[in-house]
């Protein structure tokens, strides 16, 4: 299942969050979360422990919300596979704020490694482009996730999609905070709003 | 092709009262998978221009996406039609998780004169299926009722972040006529 030369998950997500600056990140279900927590925990980190599929849809509302805030889902294959159908959802809502990592291991790696559609068929690219996202592109290279990781604060370009190969390795598990209503909640007061 | 029976020869009012609702609970994200049923108030929404229409490929995207409407600020509702709730069930627990307002307007199939006896199964279980998942559940049989149930629905839901589903019934929208 080891390919030569992939790369490795949490690397690629430092990148991709290295000058954040005011980017909200949404981490699918999975080992993606935990990427983005041990990226550093941040008062604008949506962190997801459940609603397989839902973190692209998450992601889009939350940017149709905030056209001039950069929105950032980083998920994994199995999870982007379950909500494929928002990639056309997005493709047709167009936001030029939101951008798409999906962190392809062409496994779930959560459940003990089963091979994904991803690793035989399916090319999350051609699917995502093929729904109107136009900006979608296959990553193997760190110097293309620093690249992509600018182009995530350009508000004028997007909805944009990378699929970034990684190697199917396990990694220390750093698990963010469960306590969804605290999630929600630190980003809201951090965004300005108040309880309600 | 199809008509309506039990309803007005022209076009109800009921759909406008909603819509009126929704606006003034400065309601903006509006995601939804067509039905025949909420076909004028999609138009409304869709000519809004302080509500975004957002057609759907399944109904649970649409319970993701209020979600994330909530964390940037913006309140949704989520309009399906009674087969919807079944593709909704396990994206339903991010609702009591997170803790955002959540409103749906399903309009029932598989009652009331129904035709089709595929519609029937989940038509019979929607109810059940919202109100194991933790949602209140109202229901408005006829047009008169809409503009109080849908006020009560929206209070509860933005106000009390008490999840709430209205059952817009199919005596209400007419049972779908199958014709040439």
């Amino acid at each position: 299942m080891s390919k030569a030369n992939l790369l490795d998950r949490r690397q690629v997500v430092s990148a991709l969050l290295a000058n954040r600056k005011d980017v909200v990140a949404i981490g699918g279900l999975g080992a993606s979360t935990n990427d983005i927590t041990a990226a550093g925990d941040h008062a604008r980190n949506f962190y997801l422990w459940g609603g397989m599929g839902g973190a692209a849809m998450i992601g889009l509302g939350l940017a149709l919300a905030q056209p001039k805030l950069p929105v950032l889902v980083i998920t994994g294959d199995g999870e982007m596979l379950m909500g494929m159908g928002s990639l056309a959802t997005i493709g047709l809502q167009k936001p030029a704020n939101l951008s798409i990592a999906v962190l392809d291991n062409e496994a779930y790696g959560e459940t003990g490694g089963q091979t994904s559609h991803t690793s035989a068929a399916a090319d999350l690219v051609g699917v995502a482009r093929a729904c109107g996202i136009t900006d979608s592109r296959a990553i193997s290279t760190m110097a293309e996730v620093e690249t992509f990781a600018k182009t995530v604060h350009d508000l004028s370009a997007g909805p944009r999609f990378a699929n970034v190969k990684i190697d199917s390795a396990s990694v220390e598990r750093i698990l963010p905070s469960r306590d969804g209503t605290y999630i929600v909640n630190r980003i809201r007061g951090d965004l300005g709003f108040q309880p309600i | 092709m199809h008509a309506r029976a039990d309803a007005s020869d022209t076009a109800p009012n009921w759909p406008d009262d909603i819509f009126a609702t929704l606006q003034r609970f400065d309601v903006r994200q509006v995601p939804y998978v067509p039905d025949a049923g909420h076909s004028k108030l999609i138009q409304r929404v869709l000519g809004s221009s302080t509500m975004r229409g957002i057609p759907l490929t399944t109904e649970e995207e649409g319970v993701a996406l209020l979600a994330g409407a909530w964390t940037g600020g913006q309140r949704g509702v989520l309009l399906m039609q009674s087969s919807g709730v079944g593709n909704c069930i396990n994206m339903l627990s991010l609702i009591p998780i997170l803790r955002f307002p959540f409103l749906t307007l399903v309009t029932m199939r598989g009652e009331w004169g129904e035709f089709n006896p595929w519609q029937v199964p989940m038509g019979s279980t929607t109810q059940g299926v919202l109100e194991l998942s933790g949602i209140k559940v109202l229901r408005a049989s006829n047009a008169a009722e809409v503009p109080a149930v849908l006020e009560a629905a929206a209070a509860q839901a933005y106000n009390a972040l008490t999840p709430t589903a209205v059952l817009l019934s199919q005596r209400l929208i007419g049972a779908k006529v199958f014709t040439r």
